[in-house]
């Protein structure tokens, strides 16, 4: 009996962990579908798990059957029975026929994910996104609008959207959990694939959605987020007019901004760019690109937006991102020299 | 029957390489690890396909301009031949007849040291052309695939001789006959992955 | 042999176990040695739960988190279920196949030593500079990335280790293709031998695959080569083939030797043959067959296209028919039958539950456009635990419990063995089943934190929790191994009282010629078969007469010593100037000893028949 009650206090704790937490955060989780590919993907898990659940029962219901009824009474020997040819059939053909089940829509699924055809149409409308994956950051670029922008992609909701994905240093993996994925960007070849994002579901998720690196990359891979900003296709088209209007780097509001932006031109524009109209290749982009820094969500991916934390990440960014390329790579900074760089990043914006 | 028997002609079994337990299970085993061979050299061909002509700037030679007919083609000659000569050396083992299998193992031996030393001339020449085992994806593939059937045919010779050395004032009895037998078997492999690598490596190499 | 009854000093003990070839002494070996690989992967395991059980937990640094991932992979897979597994192998497959010894006992020896120094070469990592850290996949671009010398020993330390296992996969075929004893036909021979012949085949078939990827990664990293240098032409795809090539097979090289000490216990306990025999042995014969066609599911992400990924799917779901004839032929088994829950019964029950569940999210990982979701997330963690633990470890518990009589001559504490069952169940399934939840919320896997704020924190801490309960569960084992130990209580041929195959035939332990006169198999459950007409013991079936055995040697310990000296050499070549002499030195031991074993007679020994019989009276007496 003391098992008995061992085992509801687990399993009830068990429940009451699932009921908390529901089916996880609406910007993160993959049973929160936001787009038509989580969607698909969605219903190929319900599908295959109410397959399952049928099958589960059924051994459960003979497990619980033989604990029960078949338990050694006495000393008598049981028949000593070979096999049974029916029953061994039924259940060969009846799984059979359930994969069967399961197999079409999966197939039929792949191949639709799959489809990339409009990315290679002529003059196609569809809006690509070229992303480059770095340790421990995402780069992502516009070709057909020429721009560029780093950790925080920008999307159209309620249209395709089409990735290609390649990493410059190790294998690292592109996931949007709620949207839907996931691709490896390989270090030998560009991948393709496409996302939706639900407008009305983007607003229940706060209008940004949480991405990860799903690929063991180093020390970081864990600190390897990024964020999805997803918007109308109105307020989209007036984002990109906007970046596409910083022609060359922003000119400093504040004498405390200027000054920071006099020490970023010494240390930080070799690797890091302020416009968005980047003329270089994709590899020689050694650094995120901070155009529209001071708009962005999160500091290095990870850390709160403010300049507190702005100033902890540039004064050691190894210790927030072990194995990171950025540490070592400029002189130290003095407070006030933090305290102007801050200034001046947090006030990189394009939007209003 | 008894690994230490002394046997006559007349006595000698007409499957000396089977006939007792600890020689059918090397029998089996070396079969089986043959086996085991096999998907390892697929996999180095696989590889070595993959990563063909894949090298970093088109300077570098591919290997429609490094492979050349006449030299490969003495190879697989001397090679080919070495195993047919390891054929008879086993007809004579059959056959009770000591010394005339120690003459075709001994030609055996030749041929393979003249095979590795036509390999070594060719491996020479093309490192002098610029294709090295650390200059390309595709010099580290080839040299990798051949390589390892090289050492392969440099561990069989070793092991040959061995045998050959070892045995010399024995003659044969059922304890030596099997090693010789699977000997013989480890010969033939190699001879197969090299018509392979003939085919595939050099034969496809010059097409294209 | 009387002066093998006889005490012996500890000194003497050591050089026995350095030098023996005796199958049941290389098996104690073996589970020896995996266990105390289990144990240090067991901890590693702790402490990966112990720097996730909170956000932002330092208990770790990033670093040292991916080199205990990547150690506790490895160690688990390679260096203590694959071993322990083989123990077992060897401790029975000879007695239930009726042999007095394995086909090549000397590369039985070698087998281990290869394996035992291959994973001490790998553990010594940890102190040596660092240990792997990237994962127990090792994905090319990252371990070439990776700085300092932890892939190095990866690398090397699997080469060794996995020639080995080779070895052993070997051994084992002949074993069973030669030497049956008479009327012990294939459709005769118990379960477990039947697993242990497919799950060799495996092995023969798929360790090659990684042996050219660890050469690859060897040369790379050692010798300047370029087959994952993507700037010099090199494509780092190949790895990810070259290595779900062996690692697919791997699952079912570990499962199925699991299945077939279940079907063992589930026919021992319910006192019934097991349903469907033949259709047992087709099944496992397919498993392993299959399990070649889908390595591919691993890289469902990797970008090989819509054709190949829905190939892969559906051959990978086609897997799912023959584990299912499975499941049910062990329930119908049980059907009808007479269920003892012994402790080893415990774990075979439990491992029903447990199992399927790691099955069917196996099937619904196979769905390619849905696995996008799953894969590299804790959903995937989740699912392979529950095969590995579910069906792997239970069955490793199952069977020590269950033949520790028999290797050792004494029983293994039922009470504490149940003891452990329940924490480790318990355990188990609290720390796994949230995970599958953690994964579909968004947790990638491998991550050494994660951030508060994300709905992951609470799940996370249960899991934790479960961890400790499945470390007091081996720890109530070890106490037992101990209490037992220290007790000693002899037991007899047959001490469970419902053995029905060969090895509960003969003495526990069994001599070292295992049987003095081959028995006569006249049917599956060749025991059962003679008790059920009355008789005590086998039917001899061939007259009492000398018996052949393989002198022992302490060449294997040597060649498998010499690779491991050579191993140090590779691994600082190019950086220190003693690196190639030290290779070569290493490499002479080995190719020496070889030449020594190859050029000296070695015709073993008879016992002699007049010795058998003086056993003989001692055992009446006794």
């Amino acid at each position: 009996m003391k098992r008995l009650a061992k085992w509801r206090l687990i399993s009830f704790l068990a429940i009451l962990t699932l009921v908390l937490s529901g089916c996880g955060e609406p910007y993160l989780s993959a049973l929160k579908p936001a787009g038509e590919v989580a969607d698909t993907q969605y219903d190929l898990m319900k599908l295959s798990t109410f397959i399952m659940v049928g099958v589960i029962l059924v051994v459960v219901i003979i497990f619980v059957t033989v604990f029960f009824r078949f338990r050694r009474k006495d000393d008598t020997i049981p028949k000593q029975v070979e096999g049974s040819h029916k029953l061994e059939i039924i259940w060969t053909v009846i799984p059979i026929l359930l994969l069967l089940i399961l197999a079409v829509p999966t197939v039929a699924a792949t191949f639709k994910l799959a489809n990339v055809d409009q990315m290679d149409k002529k003059n196609s409308k569809a809006l690509v996104i070229n992303v480059r994956s770095h340790l421990y950051w995402w780069d992502f670029e516009y070709p057909n609008q020429k721009i560029v922008t780093s950790q925080e992609l920008v999307v159209p909701t309620d249209e395709k959207v089409y990735f290609n994905l390649k990493s410059l240093d190790v294998k690292h993996s592109f996931w949007i959990p709620a949207v839907g994925g996931k691709m490896d960007t390989n270090t030998d070849n560009e991948n393709k694939f496409w996302l939706e994002f639900d407008s009305k579901r983007a607003n229940d998720a706060g209008g940004l959605f949480y991405g990860k690196c799903a690929e063991l990359c180093g020390p970081s891979h864990a600190l390897m987020d990024f964020k999805v900003k997803a918007l109308s296709r109105d307020d989209f088209d007036s984002w990109v007019k906007s970046m596409k209007d910083v022609k060359k780097p922003q000119k400093a509001q504040t004498d405390l901004a200027a000054e920071g932006q006099e020490i970023f031109n010494n240390s930080c524009i070799g690797c890091h760019a302020v416009t968005p109209s980047n003329q270089m290749p994709d590899t020689a982009r050694m650094a995120p690109n901070l155009t529209n820094f001071g708009d962005r969500s999160r500091v290095a991916g990870v850390l709160d937006h403010n300049k507190e934390d702005l100033k902890n990440w540039i004064r050691d960014p190894e210790k927030y991102k072990p194995g990171n390329m950025m540490t070592n790579k400029y002189p130290k900074m003095s407070e006030d020299q933090l305290d102007a760089l801050a200034e001046y990043l947090m006030g990189l914006k394009v939007q209003q | 029957m008894h690994a230490e028997e002394k046997l006559t002609y007349e006595s000698w079994p007409a499957e000396p390489e089977r006939s007792t337990l600890e020689a059918k299970n090397k029998f089996t085993g070396f079969w089986l690890f043959l086996g085991g061979e096999t998907v390892l050299f697929s996999s180095l061909f696989a590889t070595y396909l993959a990563l063909k002509d894949k090298v970093p700037d088109s300077s570098m030679p591919l290997a429609k301009d490094l492979f050349e007919l006449p030299l490969t083609f003495v190879a697989t000659m001397l090679l080919l031949t070495s195993s047919l000569t390891s054929v008879y050396a086993i007809y004579q083992m059959k056959n009770f007849n000591f010394k005339k299998m120690m003459l075709w193992f001994g030609i055996t031996a030749l041929l393979g040291a003249a095979f590795l030393g036509s390999e070594v001339y060719e491996f020479t020449n093309y490192v002098h052309e610029g294709h090295k085992f650390t200059s390309s994806a595709f010099g580290s593939a080839f040299y990798t695939l051949v390589g390892f059937h090289g050492g392969h045919v440099a561990f069989g010779l070793m092991w040959c001789l061995t045998l050959m050395i070892r045995n010399a004032k024995r003659g044969l009895n059922l304890y030596n006959a099997p090693k010789f037998y699977v000997f013989s078997l480890y010969w033939h492999f190699i001879d197969v992955v090299w018509v392979f690598i003939f085919s595939v490596v050099y034969l496809m190499g010059m097409v294209g | 042999m009387s002066t093998y009854a006889q005490k012996k000093g500890f000194g003497a003990t050591v050089w026995d176990f350095l030098t023996t070839v005796d199958h049941k002494k290389i098996a104690i070996l073996y589970l020896l040695a995996g266990g105390l690989f289990f144990l240090v992967g067991g901890l590693e395991a702790v402490f990966i739960r112990i720097q996730l059980a909170v956000p932002n937990n330092d208990f770790v640094s990033a670093g040292a988190f991916n080199e205990i991932i990547t150690m506790h992979g490895t160690t688990m897979i390679f260096l203590a279920a694959m071993p322990i597994l083989f123990g077992f192998m060897n401790a029975v497959m000879p007695l239930q196949i009726g042999a007095r010894d394995v086909a090549f006992p000397f590369l039985n020896a070698l087998g281990f030593w290869l394996f035992f120094f291959g994973g001490v070469f790998l553990n010594l990592s940890w102190f040596m500079g660092g240990a792997p850290d990237a994962g127990w996949t090792s994905y090319a671009s990252l371990a070439i990335h990776s700085k300092g010398h932890g892939i190095d020993f990866y690398v090397l330390g699997l080469q060794i280790s996995g020639l080995g296992t080779l070895i052993g996969g070997i051994n084992f075929l002949v074993t069973i293709i030669n030497m049956r004893a008479p009327g012990m036909t294939y459709m005769r021979m118990p379960l477990f031998t039947w697993t242990t012949f497919v799950a060799s085949a495996l092995i023969l078939f798929a360790f090659p695959p990684l042996t050219v990827g660890l050469v690859l990664m060897m040369f790379d990293r050692m010798f300047g080569s370029n087959f994952f240098v993507v700037a010099n032409g090199g494509n780092t795809v190949i790895w990810e083939h070259l290595f779900w090539i062996f690692g697919h097979p791997e699952v079912y090289i570990l499962v199925l030797p699991a299945f077939g000490i279940f079907s063992e216990i589930f026919s021992t306990f319910s006192r019934k043959r097991l349903f469907g025999y033949s259709s047992m042995v087709f099944a496992t014969v397919l498993i392993g067959f299959l399990g070649f066609m889908v390595w591919a599911h691993h890289m469902f992400t990797t970008g090989l296209g819509p054709v190949a990924n829905a190939i892969f799917a559906v051959a990978t779901m086609a897997i799912g028919v023959p584990t299912g004839i499975k499941i049910f032929n062990w329930l119908f088994t049980m059907w009808g039958g007479s269920v003892k829950f012994t402790a080893p019964m415990h774990w075979a029950f439990a491992f029903i539950p447990s199992f399927i569940m790691g099955g069917v999210t196996g099937v619904m990982l196979a769905a390619a456009a849905a696995d996008y979701q799953y894969h590299d997330t804790y959903f995937v963690v989740a699912h392979f635990h529950y095969v590995i633990v579910g069906g792997v470890v239970f069955s490793i518990f199952a069977g020590v419990q269950y033949w520790w009589p028999k290797i050792f001559g004494t029983m293994l504490n039922e009470t504490l063995g149940k003891l452990t069952f329940w924490l480790f169940f318990i355990g188990f399934h609290m720390t796994f089943f949230i995970q599958h939840f953690l994964g579909l919320w968004g947790m990638p896997r491998r991550v050494f934190t994660y951030l508060p704020g994300q709905g992951f924190d609470t799940a996370n801490m249960i899991s934790s929790i479960g961890a400790l309960f499945m470390s007091l569960g081996v720890i109530v084992l070890l106490i037992n191994v101990v209490v037992t130990s220290v007790k000693n209580v002899k037991v007899g041929d047959d001490p469970w009282g419902d053995g029905r195959t060969l090895e509960w035939a003969i003495p526990s332990p069994p001599p070292f010629y295992n049987f003095k006169q081959l028995p006569l198999v006249r049917g599956l459950d060749a025991f059962w078969i003679e008790k059920m007409e009355g008789k005590k013991g086998m039917t001899p079936a061939e007259p009492l007469g000398d018996i052949h055995m393989p002198n022992a040697s302490f060449l294997p310990f040597v060649i498998a010593f010499g690779l491991f000296i050579a191993a140090f050499g590779a691994l600082y070549n190019g950086e220190h100037s003693w690196a190639i002499p030290v290779i070569v030195i290493g490499l002479l031991v080995t190719f020496g000893s070889m030449l020594v074993r190859s050029v000296k007679d070695d015709h073993g020994f008879h016992i002699h028949k007049e010795e058998l019989m003086d056993d003989n009276d001692k055992g009446v007496k006794a």
